[in-house]
């Protein structure tokens, strides 16, 4: 795929205040320790070759889950222009690792990056239309300025981390 | 309206002005100048909006089939749909399916509107909003005064002093981070709770049966995923037809709202979802029994789509652009500007159409006309049309006897009864006819206190504004003893001047100049005897009146159409009624055909020297500073750069102001229960012109109001632009 997406997708993500780290399959899991402060819980990694290392809990229990630091789970795919990750899945748990921890990092595939909303909606119809019952698509972290100025993490993540590898 | 309800609305808005003005006026104008800006980013801006606007026309006319199509997708998917006729029904269905148990709510207008948390506490069901301004709201047991933004009333120091208040925490809260934390940790634990979650949702897709929801918090989100039944409740018109027609309103919809190129969370739900659910034994639980509820409501939405000026309302798509670019809303917010729901521009068209015209009718009137909310409608609604509609409507509603104070003014074609400040207002050109045939007698009884406390108390004049004063001789008088200065032979055009009443019997001078300034530059002018527009009758929502004068007018100013001559219009409202209202008041090819040959003044100037005129035939500016006041429509029309580049061409440094509109708009100004807004909005415009940097500088505004509003506020006499180019 060409450079051009990744590079505006970058710049978006930066400028919602996300930080993207670039990994390949096997540098991923050094890649991806500085990022988990612990306690951390994940939903299971879709990408061969790729996991999650033992320090992050997949089966959490509701206390454990609201007690987190980290939440890793894998995003869909990325939206270049908005700097956005679409958050799927269901019965694993990418809804509340995603939302319940104080950081979320995201692993998008690069291949999964998408120049334009555009591009990201004929891929999100496909997938509804084919049984995907949830779609998040998450730009950078949540908030609100209901309270007289802008706070992050309102109800969900304060921050957000997007992981790339490269060559999938 | 008698002189007690005028006081009462007069009071009731100087009290908003004081308590939530403030906070109103700094968050709106944040979501504003975010807007321009996002906007301003977006390639395709005007195609995306072409695009949306389609999709809501073909879903709306469409609706019927729809709701078939979402209800086979939403059962095939294992939920259930639920088409309510109105509130108690609605109310009924989910209180029956909540069951007595805890719900957690995120934020649905929707949800207000059929008012389910009384319903569901009534059944004895716990609610809570998760939404920190709702969850603001529900403590201090508010009604939203935005649609996007509810308690943007509430500033951070009352949210402090409520919540130490009621929830009496151990440290005192202050900062916003603390209230958020705050207000995190006690939702959470309810939301942990709750087995069941409420959502409103922003669109439907047929196809599949998708919400969208669109929001920032990540409160929805946990409302849906927590909990082990999931109830959205949406009006039928937020159905369109398939997951790909999401994408233009996606793109549109933050940067319209709140000025952010996108939220958050956009979260596409197909439900039942199979998240895990919260189970009560400390393990997430299998999500795969979640039930869902889609409850579509009607309440009047079907007959608005039946309805020829109503249906537009359906394709809104609640973003609050109409309100955050709407100067009155900036100023005293939707506690004002709204009904028993909705509030800002738009909020006529929802509350005429759910809750009915006496609902509408109390907030109606602060829609000026202004039309600073129609480029900024996400989806091309024509909203000051639906407010002039409404307005129409409220008053053919009204019976009473004709007044016979006012009967010889009233040449109109309005029905009896209609309030009497509204028929004056309507009827100015007779008004400015009589008050010229007798100036200046008629000035000086007009401004006699005895004059003053006479209009005041019959027809709300309010007696703190100064009024305009009439001119003997109108314009159209003049240029008939003076007749053209430049042969048919040697003029490069041909133009017939429009007299607008204003300049015709009041402001003459500009309307000279005018003339002096187009003669300057080779072109053959003609003054002929038009009348009113028709904008005084459309503005206090007298259609038939402002249609009647609209007939007149173009038959004034047809045989200079039909001459190849272009018609010059001064007053930038005038104009706004040849290019846009028109089309509503003439048959179609009398509209174009004025729309196509009419120039605004200085735009008509700017094409001149264009066009090869010699500017150096009018004054040098030679460098004088100059602060410049576009008019609302003139900006709404995009001519404000003609008028600037004119100026600068001349050599003059001008500086522009940025607010959306002066507040006088008309005849808003005049009338008693709104001067005090008129005027607080106005010392936006006028803090804008007494910085250092404006402060010295020649105040120049392009509309009638706008220089009656300026000239009120500030020590320096305002003009029309045209007056620095006089070669007089």
């Amino acid at each position: 795929m060409s450079t051009e997406p990744l590079a505006s997708f970058e710049s978006s993500l930066d400028e919602v205040g996300v930080e993207l780290v670039r990994t390949t399959a096997d540098r991923f899991e050094s890649a991806l320790a500085p990022l988990v402060s612990t306690p951390a819980v994940g939903a299971s990694l879709p990408f061969e070759d790729v996991s999650l290392p033992d320090a992050v809990e997949t089966d959490p229990t509701v206390a454990e889950l609201d007690a987190a630091d980290t939440g890793v789970t894998a995003a869909g795919y990325g939206i270049a222009d908005y700097g956005s990750v679409v958050i799927q899945g269901g019965a694993d748990g990418e809804e509340p690792v995603s939302l319940y921890a104080d950081e979320h990092v995201a692993v998008v595939a690069a291949s999964d990056v998408l120049p334009d909303m555009d591009a990201a909606f004929d891929r999100l119809a496909e997938d509804i239309r084919g049984g995907t019952g949830q779609a998040i698509i998450a730009t950078g972290p949540s908030a609100t300025a209901d309270m007289g100025a802008l706070v992050k993490g309102a109800h969900g993540p304060m921050d957000v981390t997007v992981v790339l590898v490269e060559d999938r | 309206m008698s002189v007690d309800d005028r006081r009462r609305k007069a009071e009731r808005i100087r009290h908003l002005l004081d308590t939530e003005g403030d906070s109103v006026q700094g968050n709106t104008q944040v979501f504003n100048e975010g807007r321009y800006e996002s906007t301003a980013d977006l390639e395709d801006y005007e195609a995306l909006k072409d695009e949306a606007r389609a999709i809501k026309e073909d879903a709306i006319e469409r609706l019927p089939e729809l709701v078939d199509r979402v209800t086979e997708a939403v059962e095939a998917n294992g939920g259930t749909v639920y088409v309510a006729d109105d509130a108690a029904d609605a109310n009924r269905y989910v209180t029956e399916v909540v069951d007595g148990r805890d719900v957690v709510k995120s934020k649905s207008m929707t949800s207000e509107e059929i008012e389910v948390n009384g319903a569901l506490e009534a059944s004895g069901a716990d609610v809570w909003e998760t939404d920190l301004a709702e969850f603001v709201l529900q403590v201090a047991d508010e009604a939203p005064s935005h649609i996007v933004a509810p308690a943007i009333h509430k500033s951070r120091e009352e949210i402090a002093s409520l919540f130490n208040e009621v929830f009496d925490p151990d440290e005192p809260l202050e900062t916003a981070e603390e209230l958020t934390r705050f207000a995190r940790e006690h939702l959470g634990e309810r939301i942990l709770d709750a087995e069941v979650g409420m959502t409103g949702a922003n669109f439907v897709t047929a196809d599949t049966g998708t919400l969208a929801l669109v929001t920032s918090e990540g409160n929805a989100r946990k409302c849906v995923q927590a909990t082990d039944t999931h109830v959205a409740v949406a009006g039928v018109e937020k159905l369109v037809p398939s997951v790909e027609d999401l994408q233009p309103f996606v793109e549109l919809i933050g940067r319209s709202g709140t000025g952010q190129d996108i939220t958050s969370y956009v979260s596409l739900f197909t439900p039942p979802g199979d998240s895990p659910t919260f189970g009560g034994d400390g393990d997430l639980g299998s999500g795969d029994d979640r039930e869902f509820h889609l409850v579509l409501i009607d309440n009047g939405r079907m007959e608005m789509r039946e309805d020829d000026d109503l249906r537009e309302t359906l394709y809104c798509i609640r973003c609050s652009a109409c309100a955050n670019s709407c100067a009155n809303f900036q100023h005293v917010g939707g506690h004002a500007f709204g009904g028993e729901t909705y509030s800002g521009g738009i909020a006529t068209g929802w509350e005429a159409g759910v809750h009915g015209e006496d609902s509408a009718a109390e907030f109606n009137d602060l829609c000026t006309g202004c039309s600073r909310c129609v480029n900024q409608c996400p989806v091309k609604i024509d909203i000051p049309w639906i407010n002039t509609v409404v307005r129409d409507r409220i008053n053919r509603g009204k019976n009473g006897n004709l007044d016979f104070l006012v009967e010889g003014l009233t040449p109109d074609e309005e029905p009896g009864g209609l309030d009497l400040q509204k028929r004056l207002f309507g009827n100015f050109d007779t008004l400015a006819k009589l008050g010229s045939a007798f100036a200046p007698l008629s000035n000086w009884v007009a401004r006699s206190s005895v004059g003053r406390t006479v209009m005041e108390r019959t027809v709300g004049v309010d007696s703190r504004r100064e009024l305009p004063s009439f001119e003997r001789e109108s314009l159209v008088e003049w240029f008939e003893d003076r007749g053209p200065r430049v042969s048919p032979d040697e003029a490069r055009r041909q133009v017939a001047l429009y007299p607008d009443a204003y300049t015709n019997y009041v402001r003459t001078e500009r309307g000279k100049a005018a003339v002096r300034v187009l003669e300057a530059l080779d072109v053959r002018v003609d003054v002929p005897a038009a009348g009113e527009s028709g904008r005084a009758p459309f503005s206090q929502g007298m259609v038939a009146t402002a249609r009647s004068n609209a007939e007149s007018v173009y038959d004034a100013l047809a045989p200079a159409v039909a001459a190849g001559h272009d018609i010059v219009v001064i007053e930038p409202s005038d104009l706004a009624m040849f290019r846009r209202e028109y089309e509503r008041l003439l048959p179609e090819d009398d509209y174009v055909a004025l729309r196509d040959h009419s120039y605004e003044l200085m735009e008509y100037v700017y094409g001149l020297l264009e066009n090869g005129a010699d500017a150096d035939a009018l004054p040098d500016g030679d460098g004088q500073g100059v602060a410049y006041h576009s008019h609302c429509q003139q900006r709404t029309l995009g001519l404000e750069p003609q008028t600037v580049a004119v100026l600068e061409a001349r050599g003059f440094d001008v500086t522009t102001s940025d607010v959306e509109c002066c507040g006088m708009a008309g005849s808003f100004g005049y009338k008693s229960e709104y001067y005090e807004l008129s005027v607080d909005v106005g010392e936006s415009l006028a803090d804008q012109f007494t910085t250092d940097e404006t402060a010295d500088r020649t105040v120049v505004a392009s509309g009638t109001s706008c220089l009656e509003q300026l000239d009120a506020l500030l020590s320096r006499r305002p003009a029309h632009p045209v007056r620095l180019l006089d070669t007089r």
